[in-house]
């Protein structure tokens, strides 16, 4: 997606399929032409969509990974810091670092962080919320959160020609290819 | 682009029987014309059972509000506790429900792991209940605290009094556990929704709705890259919340075992918790769920196969259950510690026998009519035993706190339990408040996950488990 775009004109082209199975084959067929700036939207997840559309990389697990060790180490820490520094005494002759103790909230820190960043970062990488975009100008877009499925190319892509990248399109889908103004 | 296509009309609610998910002549576009109708519905269309049901859960709410004001205003001596069974019903409760919430993260995260497809339908269902009763369950040791406008002290945060909380105490573990689980069902059940609010945005018919639901949708617009980070998002969250439910009841339990009462002391008690916890929660999920079905028709949706694969399982860890009492009693005999085997010798002959007889009969004898599958499949049956198991899992917590406590090593600090009319008056009002937040969700909120019956449905087509849709007329004619 190409946000520096200016909010003016074409946004990109937009065609319509009744299928998964059609639109993963024509974002097959995209990528294969050489285009690189699109998108598809489904109503539910698709095998392998991503992919097609050349998306592999979404370092959800690797923010997730860094903030569970963050709540891991900082779990552990506060509680290390409250019973050995800050308020340190002596419970029935018990270890001041009595470790094995901690584990059970260290455990839980570790889950509420990676939680918090799996559920936040992965909408914060999203770029959501954002209640605006222009694939919402194309009415039949309602459809594409119930049962249609909608492959977009971008004006942003090098390779994209308003009316050629419709012809291309056109062969794909038996829907006319809309324009998605911005 | 022409959309104006011939829409297929929503198929009749069948129960399609004990061997599939989903009932007969559905395709994508109807599977969520049907569960968004639930929400569109006018007011005055919702069925009438609802009302009737909706009105009593709000009279026993009131109870609640009553009950609490009164604790607040008197203090904890409105309840029946005294010394040595200080720990009461509000115990007994707080465990209670936050077992029984213990069924909808099974279902949605370790159910989801397991790529069971029975748990699509009713995941977002039973989240739902388990977020409600985490906050019932939530409530409890709160109002116990005797002060609860301190209950913040149970927090590690810097203060002028330079002190803080225990860390080597289970009950500092345990406001941990509880308030991450209640956290990540909330955030769990929240990012399942979003998908669905977009849907509610798109195909709603009042600007009002499409403005809330299109805020609530947070902009999602079903793009594959963020799909694709959704679903990494929430298996890794599924990922997170499987041994986040087994360690939540093992704490709860660590309450118990760390201390050294007879009773309470002992290595069975976190595995036996959790598998209670489940038993509980998935009599709850088939309590709710049999009444849902038959007042929104949603008999082709929740179908026989979810009702029966929730009966399995309660079969199952009830059977887990059972063995767990039966080690108890095994072990304080097998000890040779004469408080253990006083205490259950006591347990199944003094004062709280009853207890005890109710506990076997509910929990583990009628339970087991669950093998024969025709009482599976007959609903009147299957509601009854779920509601005997709720009480017999009510019954396990009553035991455990409640004969444990109220004889000890010294027969000089003995004592009796009464529950007041205000412990009864608590417990049953929150009842109230999570009937009243489900019956609420069950009717303003898509009660199944749309997205994932329409990715379970294009998966049974292309598997061939489900017929494809008829061919509609061509469109754009």
């Amino acid at each position: 997606m190409n946000d520096n775009a200016p909010r003016t004109g074409l946004y990109g082209l937009m065609a319509e399929f009744t299928t998964p199975e059609q639109l993963l084959d024509a974002a097959n067929k995209t990528y294969a032409a050489g285009y690189r700036q699109m998108d598809a939207y489904t109503p539910m997840p698709v095998e392998g969509l991503a992919d097609a559309i050349g998306f592999r990389k979404h370092y959800v697990s690797q923010a997730v990974l860094t903030a569970g060790l963050t709540g891991c180490v900082g779990g552990f820490g506060l509680l290390y810091w409250i019973s050995k520094i800050a308020y340190a005494h002596n419970v029935a002759g018990r270890p001041m670092n009595s470790w094995p103790a901690y584990i059970p909230i260290t455990f839980e820190c570790t889950v509420l962080l990676s939680a918090l960043m799996a559920v936040f970062g992965m909408f914060a990488m999203n770029g959501l919320p954002q209640p605006y975009h222009p694939v919402f100008n194309v009415p039949e877009f309602a459809r594409a959160s119930k049962d249609r499925f909608f492959l977009c190319v971008e004006a942003g892509d090098p390779l994209f020609d308003k009316e050629r990248t419709r012809e291309f399109l056109s062969a794909l889908t038996s829907y006319e290819v809309a324009d998605v103004e911005n | 682009m022409k959309t104006e296509d011939v829409v297929r009309p929503i198929p009749p609610d069948i129960d399609p029987g004990p061997d599939h998910v989903l009932g007969p002549g559905h395709d994508i576009a109807t599977v969520t014309d049907r569960i968004a109708g639930v929400v569109y519905q006018p007011l005055a269309k919702t069925p009438k059972p609802w009302f009737f049901a909706f009105a009593a859960a709000f009279a026993l709410l009131q109870l609640l509000l009553i009950s609490a004001t009164w604790l607040f205003y008197k203090g904890v001596g409105v309840w029946g506790i005294v010394i040595p069974i200080a720990w009461g019903f509000a115990i007994v409760n707080f465990v209670w429900w936050i077992g029984i919430g213990h069924a909808g993260t099974l279902i949605s995260a370790i159910l989801l792991l397991l790529k069971q497809d029975w748990r699509t339908s009713i995941n977002r269902f039973s989240e739902a209940m388990t977020l409600f009763a985490v906050a019932c369950a939530g409530m409890f040791p709160i109002l116990h605290l005797g002060r609860p406008w301190l209950a913040y002290w149970l927090l590690p945060y810097p203060n002028s009094m330079w002190l803080w909380p225990q860390p080597r105490s289970p009950l500092l573990w345990d406001v941990f556990a509880v308030s991450t689980y209640a956290t990540v069902s909330l955030l769990f059940w929240l990012t399942g929704l979003v998908p669905d609010f977009a849907t509610m945005r798109d195909t709603s018919k009042h600007h009002w709705q499409r403005v809330l639901f299109g805020m609530l949708s947070l902009g999602w617009r079903g793009s594959a890259k963020h799909w694709s980070r959704y679903q990494m998002a929430y298996l890794i969250l599924a990922g997170l919340s499987t041994p986040l439910v087994v360690s939540v009841h093992t704490v709860v339990s660590f309450d118990f075992a760390i201390s050294i009462l007879p009773g309470w002391h002992t290595t069975i008690f976190p595995p036996y918790f959790v598998a209670g916890a489940i038993y509980s929660g998935f009599a709850m999920v088939i309590t709710l769920a049999i009444p849902t079905r038959k007042w929104f028709h949603m008999e082709g949706m929740i179908t026989m196969r979810h009702l029966e694969a929730a009966a399995k399982v309660m079969l199952g860890t009830g059977l887990i259950v059972a063995y767990g009492y039966a080690m108890e009693a095994f072990i304080s005999w097998y000890s040779g510690n004469p408080y253990e085997s006083f205490m259950y010798w006591n347990r199944m002959t003094g004062p709280y026998w009853w207890s005890y007889i109710m506990l076997i009969s509910c929990n583990i004898a009628i339970p087991q009519l669950l093998w024969i599958r025709k009482v599976r499949l007959n609903l009147t049956a299957l509601f009854i035993i779920s509601l005997i198991v709720n009480v017999g899992m009510w019954l396990e917590r009553f035991v455990i706190v409640i004969t444990s406590l109220h004889r000890d090593f010294l027969p000089s600090s003995w004592g009796m339990y009464y529950p007041t009319i205000w412990d009864w008056a608590t417990f049953i009002g929150t009842i109230g408040l999570f009937t009243t937040l489900m019956w609420l969700f069950v009717r303003f909120v898509p009660m199944l996950a749309m997205f994932e019956v329409r990715e379970d449905l294009h998966h049974m087509q292309h598997t061939g488990a489900y017929p494809p849709a008829a061919p509609l007329p061509a469109h754009g004619d």
